[in-house]
C-alpha cells in the first residue's frame, strides 16, 4: 500500500487540502476525493481534452498531471467559471448557440475556450479551431462550438 | 380525435422555434450527472479482465489467490453468470458475450472480474487471476472468414435464410435477400453495365463519455443500478433477466449520456456489475477504460460489397444488385440484413435484387451505430451511380433525379412510400449556391443520397399538471441531445401555453410503463406522439372541470390558446378560464389533473437526404482536406431547428470522419492495435469547416405534427460524397474506406501502373 500525501492547493479560488497516494492523477482526484465530477475522463491518455483544468493559468488535461503537482498551484475547473449565479459569456452563449448537444465535452471545450480568449481576445476562425483542436466533440462537429466561441469573444471586446 | 394519429396542417407557435434548452444550464457548469458521477456509502470499485488473445479455448481460471488480497470483496467468472436464458439465443449470445464462457471470441472479451476497495486493489487483483488459454486459430477479415478453412467462430451457428437447412456450422449467420422484378432480365435490356466491389473497414461510434454504472443489489433480490444508457427500460429487462431478478425489483435509473449513437443500446458490463455486487452484497461501480471501450463494447461491421447496376442510354436503370458481406463479429446480427435493405432505398427499380450475408469473425459483438449498415451501402451504391452517370455522359444530380424514389414507388426493400424527401433533396442540392463555389486546384466536389428508416416503437408518458397550472412532462426515452427541450415545445404547442410552463423529466424504470430505447431516431418522435395524446387527454379533463365550473355541458366546451372557452351565443357571458385557473381550482373539481399515454408509435416517416462536399488532397502526402460541406435533408417537421441543424451537423462529422481517416486496425494475431484516440483517429475541431444545412419539411403524413426521425440519416451519404469527391481529384475511383492518405496514393499509383 503506497504511503499518501498531503497536498494544499487552490481549487476555484479555495484553499483546498487534501490527501493522495503519489500514482494518483488530478483528474482521479479531482473527480473521487473532492466530488468535483464536471471534469470527465474520456480517455486517460491525454488524447480527448474532456478532463481539461488549467492549472496556473496553463491549459492542462487533468488526466495527465499528477495530484501532489498541484501543490501550492491555482487548479480551476469548469466548477468555477460561473461567477455565483452570473454565468461566464461562454456558458451563456453555448447554451444560446446550441453549441451542445449530450454535454460530456462541453465543461472542458469551455475551460480551453477560455484559456483560449484569455491570450487571444480576438481569435481568427482557424486560431479557434486549433486552440480547441484537443478537445474532441462527437456529436455537434463543432460549428455551432465555433459560432458560440466567435460570438463571445466579440461581446467580451466590446466590454 | 384524442388518438389520431394523422398529420393536420396548422400553424405552429411553439414547435418550430428556438428556446434555450432546459438541461443547458448543468451541462455548461459541471452539474448534470453522466455515469460515473455519482457515488455511493461503501461503494466497491470494479475492474474486469479482459481475453489478449482473438481466440482461444479457456481451460482454466484460478481465481483463489486474487480472492486471498486483502481488500477484494467480490471475483466472479462464468460461473457466477448460469445460463438461465432457457433456449432463447439472443439473450444467450448477450449471457457469453458478457462474460466468456469456455473459449474467448476476441481481444477484449471478459473472462473474469474483481471488486474491491479501491483501484490500485482492484489493478492488483486482477493480475493475481490465472487464465490458462489454449490459443486457436483465429480469423478478422470478413472475406477470409466465408473461405472453406476459415476457423468456425461458433459451432453453434448454422445459416438461417438457407434451404435445405445446412448440416455443419458456418461462419455465415445468416443470409437475407430483398428486392422485386427481374434483375436478370434488366441487366439484358440494359444499354450500359456497371460492376465494382468496395471494402469499408469497422469504426466504433466513439463517444466521448466511456460506459460506467454503478450497480447495488441485496440478497432480498432487490437492486438499482444507475448507468449511461439508450434505453433503461431494456437494459432493466435484459440485466434482470440474465440475473434471475425480478424485472419490478430492478430499479435502473439512466443518467445523462456522454454519446451513444447506438453503442448503448446494448448491454457490455452491467450484468458484471451487477453479479459483483450480490457477490460482495456492496454497491460496485464499473466504468470502462477508454481501451475496453474500443476492444469490448459494440462498433460496426466492415463490409466487402459487389455492386452492378444496369442502364439504359436515356438515363433510367434497368437493373441493379448489390451483394453485402457485413461481419458481426464473434456473435450473429442483422447487420448485413439492413444493409441490404437500405441498399437501393433511394430509387424508382423495376428490378432489384440484393443480398446480405452476416458473417462471423473473431472481433467484439457489432453494435448498432446511427443508421447502423446503411453508410457502407450507401458507399458502395453511390459510388457506382456516379460511375455510370460519367458512363453514358450524364450529369450525376440529374441521373438520381431521374431514377429517384418518389410517392407511389415500391420501395427495394419492400414497402411502398408515402410522400418522400428525395426528389425535394436533389432539386435543392441543384439549386444551392455550394454547387456553384469555384473549386481550387487539387479540389474535388462530390454529392451522394441517404435512407434511413426511422422507428417508432413502445412509448408511455405523463403529463402532470402542477397546482400553479406549471406542468410535468414525465417520459421513458432518454434525452441524448435536446429532446427535452423538443417535446416541451410539444406539450406546450398542444396545451397552448408558454414552454417556460413545461418541464420534461426522464423517469427511472420505476414510475413508468416500458419504454423502447432512444435509437431508429425515435425519441422525439415516439415521445412527441404520446405527449401529444396525453396533452389532449388533460385537456379533455380541463375541458370537464371547465364545463362542472359552470354547469354546462362539456360538448360546448372548446379548448384554444391555454384556455377553456365557452361556445354559442348562449354561453357568451361566461368569462374564458385558464389553465392556471383550472389547476388552482382542480382539488374542488376532483382532484389531481393529468393525462397519461401508452402506444406503439407507428408509423415512423423515412428520412431522406442529399449531402455536397469540396474535398482537396495535397498531391505530394495525399492529405485530405474537408473544404466545404452542405446537409440537406428533410425532417418532416423541425420541432427545434438549432437541435436538427445540430444533428445533420453531428452525423455529417462522424460521416467524415469514417471516410477520411477512422478504422480498427488489427495485427496478425487477431490483436486491435490502435484502441484509443490517438491512433483511432476522428475528426478534430481543426479538420473541419462550418457545415452549412438545409432543413426541408414534408410531414409525415402519420404523425401529428408530420414529425420524422432526423438523428440518424446525415450519417449515411458523407462516404459516397467524399468518394465521390476524392474520385474526381485523384482522377481514380476509391473503392475503401477510410480513404486515408496511404490509400489515396495507392489507388493514384497504382492507375498510373
Amino acid at each position: 500500500m503506497m504511503a499518501g500525501t498531503l497536498v494544499s492547493t487552490i481549487i476555484n479560488g479555495d484553499q483546498i487540502e487534501f490527501a493522495c497516494r503519489p500514482d494518483e492523477t488530478l483528474l482521479e482526484v479531482l473527480r473521487n476525493r473532492l466530488g468535483l465530477t464536471g471534469s470527465k475522463e474520456g480517455c486517460g491518455t491525454g488524447d480527448c481534452g474532456a478532463c481539461s483544468i488549467t492549472l496556473d493559468g496553463r491549459l492542462v488535461c487533468s488526466c495527465l498531471v499528477l495530484a501532489v503537482e498541484a501543490e501550492g498551484r491555482k487548479v480551476n475547473t469548469i466548477e468555477g467559471l460561473a461567477d455565483g449565479d452570473t454565468l461566464h459569456p461562454l456558458q451563456t452563449n453555448f447554451i444560446n448557440h446550441a453549441a451542445l448537444q449530450c454535454g460530456v465535452c462541453t465543461p472542458g471545450l469551455l475551460i480551453a475556450s477560455k484559456a483560449l480568449l484569455d491570450r487571444n481576445p480576438n481569435p481568427t476562425d482557424e486560431e479557434i479551431r486549433f486552440a480547441l483542436a484537443g478537445n474532441l466533440c462527437r456529436c455537434t462537429g463543432y460549428d455551432k462550438i465555433v459560432h458560440a466561441v466567435k460570438a463571445t469573444a466579440k461581446e467580451l471586446r466590446k466590454q | 380525435m384524442a388518438n389520431d394519429t394523422k398529420f393536420r396542417n396548422r400553424k405552429f407557435k411553439a414547435v418550430g422555434t428556438r428556446p434555450p434548452r432546459p438541461d443547458g444550464l448543468d451541462k455548461v457548469t459541471g452539474r448534470a450527472k453522466y455515469g460515473a458521477d455519482t457515488f455511493a456509502p461503501g461503494q466497491l470499485v470494479g475492474r474486469v479482465l479482459r481475453s489478449p488473445h482473438a481466440h482461444a479455448q479457456i481451460t482454466r481460471i484460478d481465481t483463489s489467490k486474487a480472492e486471498k488480497l486483502n481488500g477484494v470483496k467480490a471475483v466472479i467468472t462464468s460461473k457466477d453468470l448460469p445460463d438461465l436464458t432457457d433456449g432463447d439465443s439472443d439473450l444467450y449470445d448477450t449471457l457469453e458475450n458478457c462474460m466468456a464462457r469456455d473459449r474467448a471470441l476476441y481481444d477484449g472479451h471478459a473472462v473474469a472480474a474483481v471488486a474491491a476497495i479501491d483501484a490500485p486493489t482492484a489493478r492488483k487483483a486482477l493480475k493475481l487471476i490465472r487464465v490458462t488459454y489454449t490459443i486457436l486459430p483465429h480469423v478478422t477479415d470478413v472475406d477470409e472468414a466465408i473461405k472453406p478453412d476459415a476457423p468456425i467462430v461458433q459451432p453453434r451457428v448454422y445459416t438461417s435464410g438457407v434451404s435445405p437447412k445446412p448440416k455443419s456450422p458456418s461462419n455465415v449467420a445468416r443470409v437475407s435477400e430483398f428486392g422485386h422484378g427481374d434483375v436478370e432480365a434488366g441487366f439484358k435490356a440494359a444499354d450500359i453495365i456497371v460492376e465494382k466491389s468496395y471494402k469499408t473497414e469497422q469504426t466504433h461510434q466513439g463517444y466521448i463519455e466511456p460506459h460506467a454504472c454503478l450497480a447495488s443489489v441485496g440478497p432480498d433480490g432487490h437492486g438499482e443500478l444507475w448507468v449511461t444508457t439508450q434505453g433503461h427500460f431494456v437494459f432493466r429487462n435484459t440485466c434482470a433477466a440474465l440475473l434471475g431478478m425480478d424485472v419490478a425489483k430492478l430499479t435502473v435509473t439512466p443518467s445523462e449520456v456522454g454519446g451513444g449513437f447506438g453503442g448503448k443500446t446494448h448491454v457490455w458490463m452491467e450484468p458484471i456489475a451487477l453479479a459483483l455486487s450480490r457477490k460482495a452484497n456492496r454497491p460496485v461501480k464499473l466504468e470502462m477504460t477508454r481501451n475496453e471501450v474500443f476492444r469490448s463494447t459494440g462498433p460496426t461491421s466492415s463490409t466487402s460489397i459487389d455492386v452492378k447496376i444496369g442502364v439504359k442510354k436515356n438515363g433510367r436503370i434497368t437493373a441493379a444488385s448489390a451483394y453485402l458481406r457485413y461481419h458481426d463479429g464473434a456473435f450473429p446480427g442483422i447487420w448485413a440484413m439492413l444493409g441490404a435493405m437500405t441498399s437501393y432505398a433511394c430509387y424508382d427499380l423495376k428490378n432489384v435484387k440484393t443480398v446480405g450475408y452476416d458473417i462471423l469473425v473473431n472481433r467484439p459483438k457489432v453494435g448498432a451505430y446511427r443508421a447502423p449498415s446503411a453508410p457502407m451501402a450507401a458507399f458502395a451504391v453511390e459510388s457506382t451511380i456516379n460511375e455510370v452517370a460519367t458512363k453514358i455522359g450524364m450529369d450525376p444530380i440529374d441521373f438520381r433525379i431521374k431514377n429517384a424514389a418518389k410517392e407511389g414507388t415500391k420501395s427495394s426493400y419492400g414497402p411502398t412510400y408515402g410522400p418522400i424527401g428525395i426528389g425535394p433533396t436533389l432539386a435543392a442540392v441543384k439549386k444551392h449556391p455550394h454547387m456553384r463555389a469555384q473549386l481550387k486546384k487539387n479540389q474535388g466536389r462530390g454529392m451522394a443520397c441517404g435512407f434511413w428508416f426511422n422507428f417508432g416503437g413502445e412509448t408511455c408518458t405523463d403529463l402532470n399538471i402542477c397546482v400553479d397550472g406549471t406542468v410535468t412532462l414525465t417520459v421513458g426515452t432518454v434525452d441524448l441531445s435536446g429532446s427535452r427541450t423538443s417535446l416541451s415545445l410539444i406539450a406546450a404547442e398542444e396545451l397552448g401555453i408558454p414552454y417556460e410552463r413545461v418541464k420534461c423529466n426522464i423517469s427511472d424504470t420505476a414510475s413508468l410503463g416500458h419504454n423502447d430505447m432512444t435509437d431508429g431516431s425515435r425519441g422525439t418522435f415516439s415521445s412527441g406522439m404520446s405527449i401529444i395524446f396525453a396533452a389532449r387527454n388533460a385537456i379533455d379533463d380541463l375541458c370537464q372541470r371547465a364545463a362542472d365550473t359552470w354547469g354546462i355541458p362539456v360538448k360546448d366546451v372548446v379548448w384554444k390558446d391555454g384556455r377553456a372557452l365557452a361556445k354559442g351565443k348562449k354561453h357568451r357571458k361566461l368569462k374564458s378560464l385558464s389553465l392556471d385557473d383550472l389547476a388552482a381550482a382542480s382539488s374542488n373539481t376532483g382532484g389531481p389533473i393529468a393525462g397519461h399515454s401508452q402506444i406503439v408509435a407507428d408509423g415512423a416517416g423515412v428520412s431522406f437526404a442529399s449531402h455536397i462536399c469540396d474535398i482537396e488532397v495535397d498531391p505530394e502526402t495525399s492529405a485530405t482536406k474537408v473544404v466545404r460541406y452542405t446537409v440537406i435533408q428533410d425532417a418532416g417537421k423541425a420541432v427545434h431547428p438549432d437541435y436538427v441543424e445540430g444533428q445533420f451537423q453531428g452525423g455529417a462529422a462522424q460521416g467524415i470522419g469514417w471516410a477520411l481517416n477512422e478504422e480498427y486496425v488489427y495485427d496478425e494475431n487477431g490483436r486491435l492495435q490502435n484502441p484509443g484516440f490517438l491512433d483511432y483517429r476522428v475528426p478534430v475541431c481543426s479538420d473541419l469547416p462550418f457545415i452549412d444545412t438545409q432543413i426541408l419539411e414534408i410531414p409525415n403524413p402519420n404523425h401529428p405534427y408530420g414529425i420524422r426521425g432526423v438523428g440518424e440519416t446525415s450519417i449515411v451519404p458523407p462516404l459516397a460524397a467524399i468518394g465521390n469527391a476524392v474520385s474526381d481529384v485523384a482522377g481514380v475511383r476509391m473503392t475503401h474506406v477510410p480513404m486515408s492518405p496511404p490509400r489515396i496514393r495507392k489507388a493514384i499509383k497504382d492507375k498510373q501502373a
